[in-house]
């Protein structure tokens, strides 16, 4: 049975289902002892990464009672009852709640108020630990499946071992959401708005990618049409990387500047740098993961990428946190996450999490050629304030006598109201078109609703004039104009792009050899 | 069970041993390599000071004449610096005192 979709990321896979949409687990018992004590150690050493991750942010009394935490979590004694109890054959999960029950009965029973309230303090330990037992036990994926549910969680994107193939196919989804834009980067077959199909989630599937269809329980001669498809996507995608060499040109020798986005230091290390102008977008948020980076973390990491680049320009994303991507201790709950404290706006909020990050990435500087940009600007206050920041920041550092450099700093152009006023903004060192954002705004249509993704397009006119103004504006000014959206990538868009006056794409690694042999295609 | 250090301390801290006190002195009991136990009868029972589990369950109010002993290498340091962080009231201002 073949189901129609939207190809989110190019690709072919052939694999056994895998079912996303499974209830949430329980725990589920191990086979020995010896398992079950690793569960229960692992649960454990989870349970103190969170309670750390929060303690980042938390002040006085907060910080007291998270480390309370952590040194009750620790210290082997609150373990060593339910590991006994292991041993002698029970699970780890009713272990470790016997030996917890047992610990909160002793508080409960004191005649001091202040020790019984301890009680509450204990049922929490116990309860974060369960949690992280029951996460333990979510089944992973075979290696070479295909994801099938709803839709996927970035992190559950994260966690899945692609090398061994793979795709992604969703009932729901958008073209434009995060793990698409992954899915994109990391050459991970994707198709979305499957919509409901009560299918069989057994036997080998097939997911073209390419056109957007998912195949179940696929007949002898729709696996042969499959495969052929699929051989000649391969061969297709050998004679782009002809193009990956050489510097991109248009048929009339305009040249464009074609720089890579990636989302981890790590990204790089697949990327041979003279095969792209640099890096025009890495993200920090991902960095931000589960827990909130340390300084020295942060340094290395953008240290690592710049002197990958080596004297190539590396444009670094300040945290995007916010929208899709939530950061447990620093984002927050939004019923309209998209239009909240997301960006900029969030960092400002928080200038414990963004100071750390300004003096990691000022100390960077000096290791390359280093671009920094806002994410979410809307008005010149918040470039100035960030600004600042870095000035502030810098004069700490050449108190303390530490190597830095402040970088040309500039903005990214995702918010309508910098795109049509682009003039307010004429001190900023450089735009960075965030396509993916600016046509969610001006369409009014989340990039993560396949119910409007028909609208969600970079090559709306609208949207165009925005980009061919904002080209426009930073040509007249002197100001460099990048875009790094995901319609850098895609070869149907990047003739519009070029039309609008872009000379300069930051595309996913993927999409490298693809996106030069559009730009070789196009006349102009 | 020879050699010990032993001295003891009262509390003076208003709400006793509680959470963030037992951090620090347990943190504290942990940089030495002797053994330290702690009790709030000369008689016992004995807990581990390096285990906070065990000395939160000694459940010890303020008021308490807090026992302390240590074998082993830098015991005599050991005592003294885990009486002189009670006497101190764990470092902890009056602020603090109210609430955790």
């Amino acid at each position: 049975m073949r189901v129609d979709g939207i190809p989110a990321s190019p690709g072919y896979a052939e694999g056994p289902l895998f079912d996303l949409d499974q209830s949430p687990a329980s725990y589920k018992a191990k086979a020995s002892a010896e398992e079950e004590q690793a569960a229960l150690a692992s649960a454990i050493g989870k349970a103190v990464g969170r309670l750390a991750a929060l303690m980042e942010t938390a002040d006085g009394d907060a910080a007291g009672i998270l480390e309370f935490h952590i040194a009750m979590l620790e210290d082997d004694a609150l373990s060593g009852p339910a590991l006994a109890a292991i041993d002698s054959g029970q699970p780890a999960d009713a272990a470790w709640r016997a030996a917890l029950d047992s610990e909160i009965a002793g508080y409960e029973a004191s005649d001091q108020d202040y020790f019984r309230a301890r009680a509450a303090d204990l049922r929490d330990i116990r309860d974060q630990v369960l949690r992280a037992l029951s996460e333990e036990s979510e089944a992973a994926a075979p290696p070479g499946a295909i994801l099938y549910g709803e839709d996927i969680a970035p992190t559950r994107f994260l966690e899945t071992n692609w090398s061994e193939g793979g795709g992604i196919a969703l009932k729901r989804g958008s073209t434009a959401s995060h793990v698409a834009m992954l899915a994109r980067s990391r050459g991970v077959p994707m198709v979305v708005g499957l919509g409901v199909a009560s299918a069989p989630i057994i036997g080998d599937t097939l997911l073209d990618a390419e056109h957007g269809a998912i195949i179940f329980s696929p007949s002898p001669a729709e696996t042969e049409t499959f495969r052929q498809s699929a051989s000649s996507f391969a061969d297709r995608l050998g004679s782009a990387r002809t193009f990956l060499t050489a510097p991109a040109v248009t048929r009339a020798g305009t040249a464009v500047r074609v720089q890579v986005n990636i989302a981890y230091p790590s990204d790089v290390e697949g990327i041979d740098v003279e095969t792209c102008d640099g890096v025009g977008l890495m993200r920090t948020e991902f960095l931000f993961g589960k827990t909130l980076p340390d300084e020295e973390t942060q340094y290395h990491a953008y240290r690592k990428v710049l002197e990958w680049a080596g004297g190539k320009p590396v444009t670094i994303r300040t945290v995007d946190a916010g929208g899709d991507k939530p950061v447990p201790g620093f984002t927050v709950e939004e019923t309209n996450a998209f239009l909240g404290l997301r960006g900029i706006r969030l960092s400002l909020a928080r200038l414990d999490i963004f100071r750390v990050q300004i003096r990691a990435l000022l100390r960077a500087a000096i290791h390359g050629n280093l671009k920094v940009m806002f994410p979410m600007i809307a008005t010149p206050d918040e470039y100035s304030q960030a600004a600042a920041l870095f000035a502030q920041e810098q004069a700490a550092l050449a108190t303390q006598g530490v190597a830095h450099r402040l970088p040309p700093l500039g903005i990214m152009v995702e918010v309508p109201s910098v795109a049509l006023a682009p003039e307010d903004f004429a001190d900023v060192a450089f735009f960075s078109i965030g396509s993916n954002d600016l046509t969610q705004y001006v369409m009014a249509a989340a990039r993560d609703n396949a119910a409007v993704a028909h609208l969600n397009s970079v090559r709306h006119p609208a949207v165009l004039r925005l980009i061919e103004a904002v080209a426009g504006f930073g040509r007249e000014k002197g100001i460099p104009v990048s875009l790094c959206g995901d319609a850098g990538g895609d070869p149907a868009a990047i003739p519009a792009l070029l039309e609008a006056g872009l000379r300069d794409l930051s595309v996913a690694p993927a999409q490298l050899a693809m996106a030069k042999a559009a730009i070789a295609d196009v006349a102009a | 069970m020879s050699a010990f250090a032993e001295a003891t301390v009262l509390i003076t801290h208003a709400v006793g041993l509680h959470a963030r006190p037992s951090v620090k002195f347990t943190k504290l009991a942990k940089t030495f390599a002797a053994e330290v136990e702690v009790a709030v009868a000369a008689n016992g029972p004995w807990f581990d000071a390096k285990s906070i589990v065990k000395v939160m369950a000694a459940k010890a109010p303020k008021g308490t004449l807090l026992h302390i002993r240590a074998k082993g290498d830098g015991a005599t340091q050991a005592v003294k610096a885990l009486v002189d962080l009670v006497q101190r009231d764990f470092d902890e201002d009056a602020d603090h005192a109210r609430s955790a």
